[in-house]
């Protein structure tokens, strides 16, 4: 390796140079972020181009880190629901119900068939609106921005239905440990209805766009593949694994809040490329829809929570009316109710696979020990390998098929 | 082909590494084990390669800070999953945290690289053999090790701060 010169050596800003590079080598440096327009989150990716051909790649992450496990090592659990909103911020309900589920699963309640019901059905939605994001910036990725501009508006009715049940679009902080907090009024049911009436035409339109779109598929067909046994290697869970021929879904693995009710397929791709993960998201969308379909066709009568009154918080009138109500709401809001001991694992099938929240609980008023298995920060360890000798064009793809989301990569 | 269950996986453990594992509990039906932090890799080896148990899949890693458990204080936990026999296995290793050292266990699995330098960057675990032992979160010229139980995050009851600029 030649030293540098004195000049090179005082920039304020010095190149990144790796072990045993030579800086007046052919090969290119480029930094691909932390602010780039193609990695859709702060993250910086130092690539090294021989040409436009990827030789090799050094990541940096970190920037949104916000110190989570830390923060939630003091809060009571109801406030650490607003933190799981900031994970993957594009399907914030999943990561509230999984660490409500979590919970419910460390003090033992039985949570009503309707609520569980209820629940799906967010979390559906929520699936619907992740992978709508995903593969509509995918489009929009290889020079298609048309098919973005019809589904997201599809995205906002979404989260239209979303406002209607809990007030809050994006980071939802939706539900509570214990069931939801009010039943489905029926402005929600209408544009239930409303959405599933009337979205597979224009997602039908959406997939007619780019599924047989002769460009898409020279873009993405063979660009960042991997291996079934290399993605689970790396620990891929949800799209990005099954994308590789690996039939592996927590919602059919270990059922929860009742998902073996329901008729759905598990879709598989084959090659693990980035048509394949295109294409995964797309008919799991499809599947979600049905499941929507048959949870409001079977939305069992009943409450929409459980009878535990140390978490759930009592309806106001009852607060401002009857002592006990008071007495409750008082204890759960300054985190004075007691949680038992014990030591929890629970996953639940996110928008980009498992994710999975380690409780260890001493009996306190927060948890001693939390840990989410965030699964961007475990697949996107692969990024480097998976563009490895491919075109920097299709690194800006696969990037985007990864669906990394900074919040979740970071926590 | 054999069904494996809690029981049959501990059956076999304990005649394979039955020194190495201290204590065996089964919470929320999860097989937890305290084992000897030195068999770590042997023993996910062995579980990796076993033809009937297969746990090919390393689900997480994270640390965990206990300040009262003399020599015991720093704790790394390994999830571990079959994905054919659709069985979770915790492992818990125990290291004192004058000399947190425990060996990395990227050979086996790649998903391990990341997870091994959370832990370091959090807890200050160091994993020998890792490849490329670095802060992966925090900032390089962090002197300190953020998630350990010495840090205590800022006690909302406190009063010394002026209410004037705090708005409290």
């Amino acid at each position: 390796m030649s030293e540098l010169s004195i000049q090179e050596k005082e920039l304020k800003n010095p190149p990144v140079l790796r072990n045993g590079e030579d800086y007046h080598s052919d090969y290119m440096t480029l930094n691909l972020g932390p602010s780039h327009p193609a990695t859709h989150g702060v993250f910086q990716n130092v690539l090294t181009l021989d040409g436009e051909i990827i030789v090799d790649s050094d990541q940096t992450i970190g920037y949104i880190h916000r110190a989570f496990e830390k923060i939630a090592e003091r809060r009571p659990y109801y406030q650490i629901t607003p933190l799981t909103d900031r994970l993957n911020y594009c399907s914030s309900p999943i990561n509230n119900m999984g660490w409500h589920m979590t919970v419910e699963k460390l003090i033992g309640v039985d949570i009503p068939k309707r609520a569980q019901y209820m629940r799906v059905i967010i979390m559906e939605l929520a699936r619907i609106a992740d992978h709508l994001v995903c593969n509509s910036v995918i489009g929009v990725d290889t020079g298609a921005l048309t098919g973005f501009t019809y589904v997201f508006q599809w995205r906002e009715k979404i989260y239209d239905i979303f406002e209607q049940i809990c007030g809050a679009r994006l980071t939802t902080n939706i539900g509570r440990i214990g069931g939801l907090e009010r039943d489905f009024n029926p402005e929600v049911y209408r544009l239930l209805k409303a959405f599933l009436a009337d979205f597979p035409a224009k997602f039908t339109e959406f997939r007619n766009l780019l599924e047989r779109n002769r460009i898409f598929y020279d873009r993405t067909v063979g660009a960042g593949p991997i291996s079934g046994e290399r993605a689970l290697n790396y620990g891929f869970t949800g799209p990005n694994l099954r994308a590789t021929g690996v039939d592996y879904d927590v919602r059919v693995a270990n059922p929860y809040s009742s998902y073996q009710d329901f008729d759905f397929s598990i879709p598989v791709g084959e090659k693990g490329d980035t048509y394949d993960r295109f294409m995964v998201r797309q008919e799991e969308i499809v599947e979600s829809l049905k499941i929507i379909q048959q949870a409001m066709d079977n939305m069992p009568e009943g409450k929409y929570f459980a009878d535990v009154p140390e978490f759930f918080l009592p309806p106001k009138e009852d607060v401002y009316t009857k002592m006990e109500a008071l007495i409750w709401h008082f204890k759960i809001i300054m985190g004075e109710t007691d949680v038992p001991k014990g030591e929890i694992y629970h996953a639940v099938e996110g928008g980009n696979g498992e994710l999975g929240f380690y409780l260890l609980s001493d009996g306190g008023r927060a948890p001693y020990k939390l840990h989410f298995r965030r699964p961007c920060f475990i697949f996107y360890q692969a990024y480097p390998e998976m563009i490895r000798g491919g075109m920097l064009s299709d690194a800006v793809v696969t990037l985007s098929s990864l669906n990394v989301i900074a919040g979740e990569l970071d926590a | 082909m054999e069904l494996v269950t809690n029981e049959y996986l501990l059956e076999r453990l304990n005649s394979q590494f039955g020194d190495a594992i201290i204590s065996a509990e089964l919470p929320y039906n999860l097989l937890t084990l305290v084992i000897d932090p030195s068999r770590i890799l042997d023993m996910l080896k062995w579980l990796h390669t076993d033809e009937i148990l297969k746990f090919r899949f390393l689900t997480d890693i994270c640390g965990s800070h206990f300040p009262d458990l003399k020599d015991n204080e720093l704790c790394v936990i390994y999830h571990v999953q079959s994905m054919e026999n659709n069985v979770r296995l915790r492992l818990k290793a125990f290291l004192p945290i004058s000399k947190p050292e425990i060996s990395s266990v990227e050979s086996l699995y790649s998903s391990a690289n990341w997870m091994e330098r959370e832990t370091y960057d959090f807890y200050g675990v160091i994993f020998t053999g890792h490849p490329n032992l670095k802060r992966i979160l925090n900032v390089d010229e962090m002197d300190y090790f953020p998630l350990r139980k010495e840090y205590p995050l800022e006690d909302g009851t406190r009063t010394d701060k002026e209410d004037q600029y705090f708005g409290r």
